[in-house]
């Protein structure tokens, strides 16, 4: 039998490290969308309770619990990572495998949040994000989730095959930041 | 030169910096401009269009003269302003549009010729022949008149681009925005303070004045110290606010490393979009000057600037000063030089009523009305109703009243008030939503009611926002009223300047309102008044002011011209920082992207999608050798090819079938489980959008197949459709294009390859054609459909994408082994072609499923998105032009893609246009050229001769027309 | 240009698209006749005021927005959900 090997979407990009902010491509975990059909987000919210201990988020927002997070994915819709969704979600909801769809990343540090600034029209201000906020926008010329971890730690999720751009154009706004930190 | 005092300059760290090739000393703490003032040097700048020797004229970012270019290659700026380049060690800066040199510059002469070049010189002169302006006469007047250029190397400067977001935006930092800021700070709001300067406190830093018993720009430096204490302050100095957009957007340049040795990543520029609740436009005034004889020699300086030059950078600009103004704030100048010791031998006040206590030479009711001096300024002539005296003088500080820096606030089409008072325009409210003018630019000149309105417009602000705001209690500061009695232009007879930098003149405004360019618009674009980089901010008023005088109106009819976007200029390179490069656009590659390309394959762009031309083996010369090869591969055993940029929708729901029956034309509830079939989709207007397959997986779950350059339209009108037309429908989708990598395996072979590869083998019962279902390799779960786009039999086999690459490597391998290989798009492209399938090369918008031949798919028992428009008249015509086939039969034995069809025998011209060719390629199963395209009526023309023409290429041949299917018309191998 | 987005909030207008007339949504039924269809595709007003039109958040939620938009001072009015757009509701009754 023949053994196939997997590959993460950032392999042999990262991490890095430039000034103040790291950049670093986490474990692959599973990443599970799911969109509640007509009439059963009630339904749904009380079954990922049950299933993954989860509160259903509300738009802009995410849940954690057990290492698992639920995070809002856009209309109608979340993305669960960390864990594999539970069979019994299927019965409320759509539920679609996208462990290898999306090319995630975390930035960490001090100067992180600037080099957001540099890439997404987000207010990233605390009032606006606080940690564990979330959006969809854009990354530069790219769309993108971005989730806010820590005070200084931020998801961003991106599709897979611009993995290396993704990887290009944080680099390079890690540079900038770099440099001007540096004065 | 330089003298004692206390300037804002670190005297204690020389700066070594070069001009046109000489080398000067500065301080730390000067601008190109006030080095070189401190270095006697007065001559900078050769004008625009007479090449008049030129000198600095103002301290700030409107200044129109002393613009130079600084660096060399990739790294170099022109047109840089000397008045806002802060010198740096090995600074190298040069003057422009000057030849052989500054000092001596031949087009000098057409200073001499300047009667002739007046006003609309260029449109009477050069008018014909036509083709000369083109070729000759622009050219030689590009030359001519000039500004600097770049270098037309590559940059090798970075440049940023960045987001910010605040509650309250303050631009400007004299008393009326640090006050605002402080106020705004301090009631907790997020502010930013920008300002153009690499210190805040604006026109404190260069006047004498105290604020709360100390001097003015202690009391600013305090200020801004505390700023910058805050944590919800952002402070960006040498930040300018060059527009305002709609919705409290601001667009800002910083200028990030123009005061520095470029280090290595540090950004030149950055261009910010900031977003404010709220702005406080605190930018304070500009000076104008006065139109007088010759009042453009080098030498000859705002009276502000003056001021500046002496009290900031501890220089004065003449040995022996004339101040010369309509108003108080030229007195203020002619006071501070005589604190700093600078000799001052008149001053000159336009007003009969004037006074002094200056102990001055001092001209009341007197006009400057004519210099002398060529290089540099000599002597002033000073015109009263007695007479006229002259006087010796190497600098004259100039002021006819200043004009609020209102621009932002008329950057969204608003037009501003005339306020006779000041003899100036001043905002109106409302302007600009959420912008509040505070200030001087709110026409409002005293410092104490300068700081006074920034308090309160901060507290406006605030209190807009929903934070709570009290007036601070107000520093006390000098409350003078402002006095002015206007004075555009002395009368008199010569050259007077109104626009320094277009070389622009009081006597080209009135022959522009004698040629009937009554308008200001007008008016400007015939003289180019104001057209600049400076855009005229000194000096538009003054030359509005003349055309009205011209005219017989006021100032107020005469009205004012556009204020757009810049304030001041913004290099392309700012706005478009990142973008170079790989910035440009995101690059899309699949999993087999970097096999692909150690393969030697050459990959094309498909969309944002990488995707392999073909690969070449050893031995071949000739993209067609390695192409007819792999066409062989799948014809004859097995080929391989990356199909993961098709976009995959995964599409779940009660309603998921009867959604799909309203997407595609044909029906998709009749569809089994564990079975694809193929689906056309109109738009709205009946055309074709796009085609492709889609799978049933389960009954509640599809997955539908795009191509590669429609995915994205196609999912956003599915949104539209589910949330708008649809809306009721339970039905959810989602992309999972990325999720899976899936490669065609195409060929007799096929089967043979999967065989050895999935773990549980299939057969032509369990996997028909156009089967589909789950599957697995080496314990991975995947998908299986058995689809062709080649005509063969074949599959697309789907695993997630961490294992693409890992799979992709397998499959060639055992390809190889079957006597096949890798195919590239070249090939694709190729067997598509034999076999008449459609690409957006057909559906290219225009066509409809009646043009293409499918008809037949629109569905008769059902609606379906488009099937209203679809039946419109002309939509079903039997002269439209229709989907056909065609192979050469002339000499010629090619043919071209975009060719257009004649009847033979037809002259091939626009009126005798029967269609044109849209797909073609060289079939080696045939061994020949084969075309698609489409032909008027050309469903019946089957088997008439065609000509074809290409325009463009130069190439005729005739063609046979045919059905567009060449090989195997009844799909049996598909489904062998 | 900032668009309030029901969902995700206030957001810079580069996250959006534009197609034109809310209109749009009003969908007719495939027997509306070919009048009916030539409106609907080809006839839009040009309002200097108050216009609606449709928006779509696609560097966003992927909501389809319906925009009330003052076309001579570049005002936005209101924004809403295309799904909660009475222009929708008008294909039910058609």
């Amino acid at each position: 039998m023949i053994e196939l090997v997997a590959k993460p979407p950032c392999e042999g990009l990262l991490p890095v490290t430039i000034g103040t902010v790291t950049l670093s491509e986490p474990d692959m975990a599973p990443l599970t969308l799911i969109a509640p059909m007509k009439g059963k987000e009630v339904a749904l919210a009380k079954a990922m309770q049950t299933a993954h201990k989860l509160e259903w988020p509300e738009a802009g927002a995410t849940s954690g619990a057990n290492g698992a997070a639920l995070v809002w994915f856009g209309r109608a819709q979340a993305l669960l990572v960390g864990v594999a969704a539970s069979t019994k979600l299927n019965a409320h909801a759509a539920v679609a495998d996208q462990s290898d769809a999306w090319a995630r990343v975390v930035l960490e540090g001090e100067d992180a949040r600037e080099v957001l600034a540099r890439l997404t029209p987000l207010d990233m201000r605390d009032r606006a994000f606080p940690v564990g906020a979330t959006a969809r926008s854009e990354v530069f010329h790219m769309q993108a989730s971005i989730t806010r971890m820590g005070a200084d730690s931020w998801q961003i999720i991106g599709f897979r095959s611009m993995a290396a751009t993704l990887v290009h154009d944080l680099t390079r706004a890690m540079e900038s930041m770099a440099a001007r930190s540096q004065r | 030169m330089r003298i004692d005092g206390n300037g804002l300059i670190n005297r204690a760290k020389p700066v070594s910096f070069q001009f046109d090739g000489t080398t000067y000393q500065g301080f730390e703490g000067d601008t190109l401009a006030s080095a070189l003032l401190a270095n006697g040097v007065k001559l900078v700048a050769r004008s625009f269009k007479y090449h008049r020797p030129r000198g600095i004229l103002t301290a700030g970012s409107e200044e129109p003269n002393a613009l130079v270019t600084v660096g060399h290659g990739g790294s170099q700026d022109p047109n840089v302003r000397a008045t806002t380049q802060e010198i740096y060690d090995g600074m190298d800066a040069r003057s422009q549009n000057r030849w052989p040199s500054l000092a001596h510059d031949v087009l000098a002469v057409n200073d001499l010729g300047a009667p002739f070049l007046g006003a609309g010189f260029y449109y009477k002169t050069f008018m014909w022949p036509k083709a000369f302006w083109e070729k000759l006469y622009e050219p030689i007047i590009r030359r001519a008149a000039g500004l600097g250029a770049i270098s037309g190397e590559p940059i090798t400067d970075k440049y940023e681009r960045a987001y910010a977001h605040c509650d309250v935006l303050v631009v400007g930092s004299g008393p009326a925005g640090l006050m605002a800021a402080l106020t705004a700070g301090e009631a907790g709001a997020d502010v930013i303070i920008a300002e153009e300067d690499s210190l805040l406190g604006g026109r404190l830093l260069s006047e004498a004045g105290e604020i709360d018993g100390m001097p003015a720009r202690d009391w600013a430096n305090e200020v801004a110290i505390r700023l910058n204490a805050m944590s919800n302050v952002r402070v960006m100095a040498r930040t300018s606010v060059t527009g305002a957009y709609d919705g409290g957007t601001y667009g800002a340049l910083e200028r990030v490393g123009h005061h520095c040795e470029m280090r290595d990543g540090l950004p030149k520029e950055c261009f910010w979009r900031i977003t404010a609740k709220r702005t406080v436009l605190a930018a304070g005034a500009l000076e104008r000057p006065v139109a007088f004889q010759n009042n453009d020699r080098p030498g000859i300086m705002m009276a502000s600037a003056v001021r500046a030059y002496v009290n900031r950078w501890s220089v004065a600009p003449g040995k022996s000063v004339a101040v010369f103004g309509n108003n108080d704030s030229a007195h203020d100048t002619a006071a501070d030089l005589l604190a700093a010791g600078v000799h001052v031998c008149a001053l000159i006040d336009s007003r009969p009523d004037a006074t002094t206590t200056l102990d001055v030479p001092f001209y009341a009711g007197a006009q400057v009305s004519g210099s002398e001096g060529r290089k540099e300024l000599e002597a002033i002539s000073i015109s009263r109703a007695s007479g006229t005296d002259k006087v010796q003088t190497d600098c004259l500080a100039m002021s006819g009243g200043w004009n609020p820096t209102l621009h932002l606030a008329c950057h969204m089409s608003g037009r501003p008030d005339w306020d006779e008072s000041i003899a100036a325009f001043v905002p109106k409210p409302g302007m600009v939503p959420g912008l509040i003018a505070a200030g001087a630019c709110n026409g409002v000149f005293s410092t104490a009611a300068c700081l006074g309105e920034g308090a309160g417009a901060a507290v406006v602000a605030l209190e807009a926002i929903g934070l709570q705001a009290d007036m601070p209690k107000m520093p006390v500061a000098e409350d003078r009223d402002y006095s002015i009695s206007p004075l555009w232009a002395v009368a008199g007879k010569g050259r007077a300047w109104l626009d320094f930098q277009n070389d622009v003149t009081v006597k080209d405004v009135k022959q522009a309102a004698v040629e009937n360019f009554r308008s200001v618009e007008h008016m400007k674009r015939y003289t180019t008044q104001g057209m600049a980089t400076d855009q005229g901010k000194n000096y538009n008023v003054q030359a509005l002011a003349v055309l009205a005088d011209a005219t017989g109106r006021g100032i107020p009819e005469t009205g004012t011209t556009t204020y757009r976007p810049p304030f001041t200029p913004v290099a392309i390179a700012a706005m478009a920082a990142g973008a170079e490069d790989k910035g440009f656009a995101p690059e899309r590659f699949t999993t087999s992207h970097r096999l692909a390309v150690k393969a030697g394959a050459p990959m094309i762009e498909a969309g944002l999608w990488y995707r392999p031309s073909y690969f070449p083996v050893k031995g071949e010369t000739h993209w067609r050798q390695s192409c007819d090869r792999e066409v062989g591969y799948v014809r004859n055993a097995v080929g391989i090819a990356d199909v993961s940029t098709l976009g995959k929708i995964d599409i779940k729901g009660p309603d998921a079938a009867a959604f799909l029956d309203f997407l595609y034309t044909n029906m998709f509830s009749s569809l089994k489980v564990g079975r694809v079939r193929y689906g056309l989709m109109l738009r709205e207007d009946g055309h074709v959008m796009d085609d492709g397959t889609t799978a049933r997986m389960a009954d509640d779950h599809f997955v539908m197949t795009t191509t590669t350059a429609a995915a994205g339209q196609v999912m956003q009108h599915m949104e539209l459709v589910s949330q708008g037309m649809r809306r009721g429908m339970d039905v959810r989708f989602t992309s999972v294009t990325e999720h899976w990598a899936q490669f065609a395996v195409a060929g007799p072979k096929a089967r043979e390859l999967l065989n050895g590869l999935l773990d549980a083998p299939i057969d032509g019962e369990s996997w028909p054609f156009m089967a589909c279902g789950d599957m697995s390799i080496g314990g991975v779960n995947g998908r299986l459909f058995r689809i062709s786009f080649s005509g063969e039999h074949a599959y697309e086999v789907a695993v997630p994408a961490r294992y693409g690459e890992s799979l992709f490597a397998e499959l060639r391998s055992r390809a190889e082994a079957l006597g096949g290989g890798l195919y590239g798009m070249e090939a694709l492209n190729v067997l598509r072609i034999e076999k008449g399938f459609i690409t957006h090369a057909e559906i290219d918008g225009r066509a409809t499923a009646f043009d293409i031949g499918m008809q037949g798919m629109m569905s008769k028992k059902k609606d379906f998105y488009g099937k209203g428009a679809a039946a419109r008249p002309g939509l079903l015509e039997d002269d439209r032009e229709q989907l056909v086939g065609l192979k050469p039969t002339g000499v010629v034995k090619q043919l071209t893609a975009g060719a257009h069809l004649y009847r033979d025998g037809a002259e091939p011209v626009r009126v005798n246009d029967q269609g044109y060719l849209t797909s073609v390629a060289f079939s080696p199963t045939l061994g020949t050229y084969l075309g698609l395209g489409f032909l008027r009526g050309g469903r019946a023309r089957h088997g008439e001769t065609v000509k074809m023409v290409d325009h463009l290429r130069g190439i005729e041949t005739t063609c046979e027309v045919c059905h567009p299917v060449f090989l195997d018309p009844n799909g049996e191998k598909a489904r062998d | 240009m900032r668009i309030v987005c029901p969902l995700c909030g206030e957001r810079d207008s580069r996250e959006f698209s534009y197609k034109g007339a809310a209109l749009a949504l009003a969908y007719p039924s495939e027997e509306a006749g070919f009048e009916a269809w030539d409106d609907y595709l080809h006839n839009r007003d040009n309002p200097a005021g108050p216009t609606r039109e449709l928006w779509y958040h696609g560097s966003g939620c992927t909501s389809w927005l319906v925009v009330t938009r003052n076309t001579t001072t570049h005002e936005i009015l209101s924004v809403e959900l295309a799904e909660d757009a009475p222009e929708s509701r008008q294909e039910a009754s058609a």
